[in-house]
């Protein structure tokens, strides 16, 4: 399997001119962005009255995302971290507006004025820390809480996401629902492992709507199957929202023993030298002062 | 960068209480002819920052809105054309926004405003 692109570089360095380029020239790469994104408009369930909306556009990268906002006759405002990425889309003559900015930084965008937010491909480079003054779970909360704040009352933000694992997901969810979110993921073609994608669905405003949560492509029928994982095939909704959060043991440092073991694995994983987990590790320490 | 994007935009550097409006310097400022929706101007109208976007069109160069609106002037034929043209039409190439409290240029170069900020401002 390719290897994940954020695991490789910091996003404005991965996406250079070379990559940038290749990643807009690619007609397979061009033909699933549309697709995804034309799907993320459909979830966003906006008012069918005609009237053009102004929508957000997160890690818009070279704008194929956009465009697809474009045709559907919207105005949009596209976010991106890597000068190179944005200046395709110059190139490409996108008709939205672009911005040169960072997504964990939080949005600097006034209250309660977007229509609605797509997210193509992009969020899951939030999970990483790039710099050593980055904390993922910081990162994550300054920007769903800014987006939470620039979103209509009852506007939606649709996130198509490749979460790297579990955790990750859960980290992602975890940040939107504290930041007010109420929503959950749409899971389209849960039985196919090549054609399977995840929609993280977002309502902003009024809380606890469970019911208005779409279903996900080919749930429950046999198109696209070509593995049988079972236990993957529902949606999961916004009940996930009312589970119990899990209460981690802290120590003083505000960091758990699990906390650490979870951080020392990840580390290792990108083939950074991590010193061995001993039962020492995380361990609550004496008060000395 | 269209004064529409302007009117949304807000400083978020750390500490700023009203990063909203960004003052515009206009080095170099475009037109680009679109078409006009009147329904979509009426539903901006409730969301736009009236004197912050007249202030905006100034400073592009554009002098013709006027200092406040009230939406009985959305019947004007008149009236929506210039707010039409001063919304989507005007783009801001070259220059830099202003946050209105720490005085940070954000610079913009070709349509494209950089609102990264340097880790201190997180
Ligand atoms: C796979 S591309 C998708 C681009 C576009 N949405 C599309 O569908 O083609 C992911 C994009 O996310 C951007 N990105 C990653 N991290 C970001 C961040 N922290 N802030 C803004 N954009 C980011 C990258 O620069 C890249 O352009």
């Amino acid at each position: 399997m390719a290897s994940r692109p954020e695991l490789l570089a910091p996003p404005e360095i991965f996406y250079d001119d070379t990559e940038a380029r290749k990643y807009t020239s690619s007609s397979r790469i061009i033909e699933i962005q549309a697709m995804l994104s034309e799907r993320a408009l459909e979830l966003l369930g906006l008012p069918d009255d005609g009237v053009p909306k102004l929508l957000l556009d997160i890690g818009c990268g070279s704008g194929l995302s956009g465009e697809t906002l474009s045709e559907n006759g919207h105005h949009w405002i596209g976010l991106d971290i890597s000068q190179s990425m944005l200046n395709i889309a110059l190139e490409r003559e996108v008709e939205g507006d672009l911005l040169l900015g960072d997504m964990g930084q939080g949005l600097g965008v006034r209250s309660g004025v977007i229509d609605g937010a797509i997210s193509i491909s992009a969020v899951q480079w939030l999970c990483n820390a790039d710099k050593s003054s980055h904390n993922p779970r910081l990162r994550l909360k300054a920007f769903f809480t800014s987006l939470y704040r620039c979103l209509a009352n009852g506007a939606r933000a649709v996130f198509q996401l490749y979460p790297e694992n579990l955790n990750q997901r859960e980290l992602i969810l975890n940040a939107a629902m504290h930041a007010g979110f109420a929503g959950g993921i749409v899971v389209d073609y849960p039985h196919s492992s090549k054609r399977r994608k995840e929609f993280l669905v977002l309502t902003c405003g009024q809380r606890s709507v469970n019911t208005t949560i779409s279903k996900g492509k080919g749930e429950d029928g046999d198109s696209g199957s070509d593995d049988d994982s079972e236990e993957e095939n529902q949606t999961v909704s916004i009940s996930d929202r009312h589970r119990p959060r899990k209460k981690q043991k802290k120590n003083k440092s505000g960091k758990g023993r699990e906390w650490i073991l979870r951080h020392k694995e990840k580390s290792r994983r990108k083939g950074n030298i991590v010193p061995p987990d001993t039962k020492y590790t995380g361990r609550k320490r004496k008060d000395r002062f | 960068m269209r004064l529409l994007t302007h009117n949304m935009l807000s400083s978020n550097i750390k500490g700023v209480t009203n990063g909203f409006p960004l003052r515009i310097e206009a080095e170099k400022v475009v037109e680009k002819v679109v078409e006009m929706n009147a329904d979509f101007l009426k539903k901006m109208f409730e969301k736009i920052d009236w004197k912050a976007f007249a202030d905006a069109s100034r400073a592009m160069g554009y002098a013709e809105l006027p200092e406040e609106a009230d939406s009985s002037m959305l019947e004007s034929d008149e009236f929506l054309q210039r707010y039409h043209h001063a919304l989507l039409e005007l783009h801001l190439e070259e220059g830099a926004l202003i946050c209105p409290e720490t005085g940070r240029r954000f610079p913009v170069n070709k349509g494209i405003p950089n609102m990264l900020l340097h880790e201190d401002e997180v």
